[in-house]
């Protein structure tokens, strides 16, 4: 049987801390990919043409290759580019981008692609007579922005990215071939110490299940909070 | 600054490595479809235990990721001397198949859902009518069922499709020299990252080119609407003709 225990030969540990640094690898992901991908958004929905090539670009990119190759071009791609970009400042050696903030990246650019499409969506999906009205009561632009289009788009996006945010947490198990120990890379060690690789893959398998269960949970939730006064005023009609 | 020697011959290279990867997608392809369809009767039956199977099915596969599915096949299974034993070991023991199965086994579930959709939104008036008309349960699938559903799951059917074309990409890890296998080997070699993520990026947009396309015409195909404007634009034919398709 598997040594599960948190002591010495257990595995519990690493398998927990593991976990741990998954949720945080999707997370710092998922802001990256809110951050781009409401970029891209705003690009596809521009009212130029070259702005909406460029974001239209993104996705076909972004959504058409491999996570794998792309994590590559970030893995072997990204310390070259940072040394070569140092080295016009005068820094010399090989400088190492900390594997976290390449997985964090990578994951975060491809989750981006997916996210844009999911805020495209919201922002269509708003009366264009709530901006009117906001226009025609004299509000600034970013005041628009900060109290009409991103709470409601925000609400409309949030069953698409509970989606996007499941698809970003299974690419992170993709991180593993750069060698941070996420929960991937933890099951890989533990079962080739072992020799248990079905057990270990199992448990693995089994931890990521959890995350995307209670997740998924959390989002309803959310949806439920955030759709509470729509409801009432349809509950009210009906 | 270009080095085109070096693209075009990493280009050959990657692209000799394309029938691996069209292979591991079309038997995936398949197989998943196949899959999906009995996982799709699972789900739609009225026996608890079956219907239960199916959403624990989708639930697990749908919710884990590939690349542990691609791992727990192709080392877990090894792990026990029955399997190793059985006659399913020189499938299993062949990295190539292994990414197969579990390709296959994870778009299955996928793929259930997205026909369930479709099935769901199949008006009850069309059924109902066949019915009326006195249609057998088995015309009814074939004429009515199957193509509507099949119609209204294609947007969602193509988006899987491309995601199984990204896909087995994750076959590179168990040893199949597929593009991005091929694409990676030549990084280790030659550190430039890239020229090669460029020539493999290329052939796989232009594969998930062509399979939007071909998802595009049957689209167009099974539209009767759409077929109609297509067919009297290229040629003057009564609409009812273009329209309907007497076989």
């Amino acid at each position: 049987m598997a040594n599960l225990g948190f002591g010495e030969n257990g595995w519990g540990g690493l398998i927990l801390s593991a976990t741990l640094t998954t949720l945080l690898l999707s997370l710092a992901a998922m802001m990256v990919g809110a951050a781009v991908g409401s970029g891209v958004a705003a690009a596809k929905l521009s009212s130029r043409r070259p702005v909406r090539w460029l974001g239209d670009g993104y996705s076909v990119i972004f959504r058409g290759i491999p996570e794998l190759l792309i994590i590559y071009l970030f893995y072997f791609g990204g310390s070259g580019l940072i040394t070569q970009i140092g080295q016009l400042f005068g820094a010399d050696g090989f400088i190492e981008v900390p594997p976290f903030l390449i997985g964090a990246l990578a994951i975060g650019l491809i989750s981006a692609s997916y996210q844009a499409e999911v805020f495209r969506a919201g922002r269509l999906a708003l009366n264009p007579g709530e901006i009117e009205a906001a226009q025609a009561i004299g509000m600034p632009k970013p005041r628009i922005l900060q109290r009409i289009v991103v709470p409601q788009v925000v609400r409309y996006a949030l069953p698409g990215l509970s989606n996007v945010w499941q698809m970003s947490l299974k690419d992170s198990a993709l991180i593993s071939v750069t060698g941070i120990v996420e929960l991937m890379r933890a099951s890989q060690v533990a079962a080739g110490s072992t020799r248990q690789y079905f057990t270990f893959y199992l448990i693995g398998g089994t931890c990521y299940l959890v995350l995307t269960v209670l997740s998924n949970t959390a989002f309803k939730k959310a949806e439920k909070r955030l759709g509470r006064a729509h409801r009432s005023r349809t509950a009210a009609h009906s | 600054m270009i080095d085109l020697p070096f693209l075009t011959d990493t280009f050959l290279k990657l692209a000799a490595a394309l029938p691996v990867t069209l292979g591991l997608f079309f038997s995936s392809f398949v197989l998943g479809g196949l899959l999906a369809l009995v996982i799709l009767a699972m789900r739609m039956s009225r026996n608890p235990l079956l219907s239960g199977f199916a959403r624990g099915y989708i639930l697990v596969f749908r919710g884990s990721p590939l690349m542990i599915q691609l791992f727990l096949i192709y080392y877990g299974l090894g792990q026990f001397e029955l399997i190793r034993h059985s006659f399913v070991w020189p499938v299993l023991r062949e990295p190539f198949f292994c990414a197969v199965v579990s390709l296959a086994l994870c778009t299955a579930s996928y793929t259930a859902e997205i026909f369930r959709g479709g099935l769901l939104a199949i008006p009850a008036g069309q059924i109902e009518a066949g019915m009326a008309c006195g249609m057998s349960r088995w015309l009814l699938l074939r004429r009515i069922v199957a193509p509507i559903m099949l119609r209204y799951a294609l947007p969602a059917y193509s988006t899987e499709a491309i995601l199984l074309v990204k896909s087995t990409a994750l076959a590179s890890l168990v040893t199949v020299w597929d593009v991005t296998g091929v694409a990676q080997q030549i990084i280790q070699r030659t550190y430039r990252t890239m020229e090669v993520f460029i020539c493999a990026a290329l052939i796989y947009l232009i594969l998930n080119f062509i399979i939007v396309q071909i998802y595009a015409w049957i689209e167009r195909r099974l539209t009767p609407r759409l077929r109609a404007v297509e067919a009297a634009t290229a040629q003057p034919v009564p609409h009812a003709i273009a329209g309907e398709k007497h076989d």
